[in-house]
């Protein structure tokens, strides 16, 4: 019976397939690994580079914390760019500056981790300028396969 | 004979198939769209907790499905407009796959009772949960990696959301048996007759408007901008000093982008927090970091020096949270401030 089930199931999987599905709830990207803080961190940060990214900083939100006498559980924001795009974007649209680089912020729940950014399709609203629309929509199918890497990596 | 069974077969396969395809379906929508939020066995997180046998045993399929499309309008659980009626049957029969419980038939019939009487019980016995107005405890959810006075918060029953979902009945059950494995009592604990739980059914009931109302999106520019009246150089200065006139730590400060930026424009950015706020920003919403660290750009642009900040009000919109829609109308009042500071 299980067999056939497995049997089944293996065949159901190779027909359909999981559909790709966002993991979009509104205008942020979120996604719960079931990993631990560090491995997830580690998926976070191999997926950002296959995406042809470079990842430009880390900041330590909960040493600071610790610091100031706060307890807290790990809790990183981890800037990423791609090489020159970012410079280049900020020549003729300095106003986009104070929402760039991409980041994605990464914190430890129990012994889950839970990952979080807003969507980059956002900043179609945010800068209409028609010129920088398909930027932004590439922006969008890059972070959206980060996020979908993360939660896929073994 | 053997057609027959050849027959029965495929048409067991066939059931059997669709019904595992119907699960697994269920069980990756519900990874996708609600785990991040609610846990993978449902045992709460950022939200509440949906596994729990009190809430699956008091719970109609309806109350999840309407909660599905309507979300809690302020109080971060979004509404998923784009999920069709399968993708929610799905979710739902996932969600039910967690225990052996059957679900409570809907039952719409109103309770009718003393709304004014219900206020009296509220304010007396539930308030210091729920909150004035039943507008829900500080927070949402559970969030067990960072304290809280109560294991999970109090959830708002005055959200529309939540009005549009609920049913008097289902209200009436819960208030009665309360929830076994949560802090929410059952009114045999504060001596609470059957009359009593209806005129608080009423109470509760008082606050919903006739319609859902749409969220009222104010249109708010992405960055607060100001031109200096000083020098590139000078006004960094003055940004530092303002920064730290007005309680923040300055973390960091960066002129790296000085060479890459294209020969006309010239960039700086000034990074400072104050832990105190952030500490307070966590507890309201634990996605605070998009917001982090607090960051001041200076620019040349031919010529032209000028400051700015993202707008936490408009990035504030994407997280369909009140408590933090007002935290960051603070933040936006002090970047302001410094912003003025420093260019005027
Ligand atoms: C961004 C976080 C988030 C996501 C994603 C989310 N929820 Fe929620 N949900 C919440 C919060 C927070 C509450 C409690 C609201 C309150 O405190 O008033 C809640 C409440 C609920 C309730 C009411 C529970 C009760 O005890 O009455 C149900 C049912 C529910 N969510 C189901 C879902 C389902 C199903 C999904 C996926 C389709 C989902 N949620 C996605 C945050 C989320
Ligand atoms: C000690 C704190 C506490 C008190 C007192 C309390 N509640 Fe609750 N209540 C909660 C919590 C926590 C929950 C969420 C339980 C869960 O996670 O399923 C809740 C859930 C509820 C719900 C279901 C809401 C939803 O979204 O599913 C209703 C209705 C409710 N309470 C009504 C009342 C009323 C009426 C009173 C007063 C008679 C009351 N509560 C007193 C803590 C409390």
């Amino acid at each position: 019976m299980k067999r056939l089930r497995n049997f089944l199931m293996s065949f159901v999987l190779l027909v359909i397939g999981f559909p790709a599905q966002a993991i979009i709830t509104g205008e942020l990207i979120m996604l719960r690994s079931a990993k631990q803080y560090d491995v997830a961190m580690e998926n976070l940060q191999s997926a950002i580079k296959k995406q042809g990214y470079t990842i430009t900083g880390i900041r330590q939100v909960d040493e600071g914390l610790a610091k100031s006498g706060y307890k807290s559980d790990k809790y990183r924001i981890v800037f990423f760019e791609k090489a020159g795009e970012v410079a280049n974007l900020k020549k003729n649209y300095p106003e986009i500056s104070p929402y760039l680089p991409l980041k994605i912020v990464i914190f430890a729940e129990a012994n889950e981790t839970l990952l979080v950014t807003s969507d980059p399709a956002v900043y179609i609203d945010l800068f209409p300028d028609p010129r920088l629309q398909e930027l932004f929509r590439r922006w969008h199918q890059e972070v959206t396969g980060i996020m979908q890497n993360v939660r896929d990596s073994k | 004979m053997h057609a027959r069974h050849a027959r029965y077969a495929a048409f067991f396969l066939l059931m059997f198939s669709a019904f595992t395809c119907m699960a697994d379906k269920g069980e990756q929508l519900y990874v996708d769209n609600c785990a991040i939020c609610h846990g993978h066995q449902g045992q709460g997180g950022v939200g509440i907790p949906l596994g729990l046998e009190a809430f699956l045993a008091q719970t109609p399929d309806e109350y999840i499905r309407r909660t599905i499309r309507v979300g809690r309008p302020g109080r971060i659980m979004p509404s998923f407009y784009r999920l069709s009626n399968q993708d929610i049957d799905a979710i739902i029969t996932h969600i039910r796959s967690w225990r052996d419980i059957r679900a409570p038939a809907w039952n719409a019939s109103p309770i009718k009772a003393d709304a004014v009487k219900g206020k009296v019980l509220f304010d007396a016995h539930c308030v210091s949960c729920h909150g004035k107005d039943a507008r829900g405890g500080k927070g949402t959810g559970l969030m067990f990696s960072r304290p809280r006075d109560l294991p999970i918060s109090p959830p708002s029953l005055n959200n529309q959301g939540f009005l549009n979902s609920v049913s008097d009945v289902m209200l009436k059950t819960i208030i009665t048996h309360g929830r076994q494995q949560t802090p929410m009592p059952a009114a045999s604990q504060f001596g609470l007759s059957e009359g009593d739980v209806n005129n608080l059914v009423s109470y509760i009931r008082s606050f919903q408007k006739t319609m859902m109302t749409g969220e009222q999106i104010i249109e708010e520019p992405a960055v607060i901008m100001y031109t200096s009246a000083y020098s590139f150089d000078k006004t960094l200065e003055n940004i530092k000093r303002a920064v730290d006139n007005n309680k923040f730590k300055l973390i960091d400060f960066s002129t790296e982008d000085k060479g890459t930026a294209a020969n006309n424009t010239t960039e700086a950015k000034v990074y400072f927090c104050n832990y105190d706020l952030i500490n307070d920003a966590l507890a309201i919403d634990p996605r605070i970091g998009m917001f982090l660290p607090c960051q001041i750009t200076v620019v040349n642009y031919n010529g032209v020096v000028q400051a700015m900040s993202i707008n936490p009000k408009r990035l504030s919109q994407l997280f369909n949270n009140d408590e933090l829609d007002e935290a960051c109308q603070v933040m936006h009042d002090t970047y302001s401030k410094i912003l003025k500071e420093a260019t005027q």
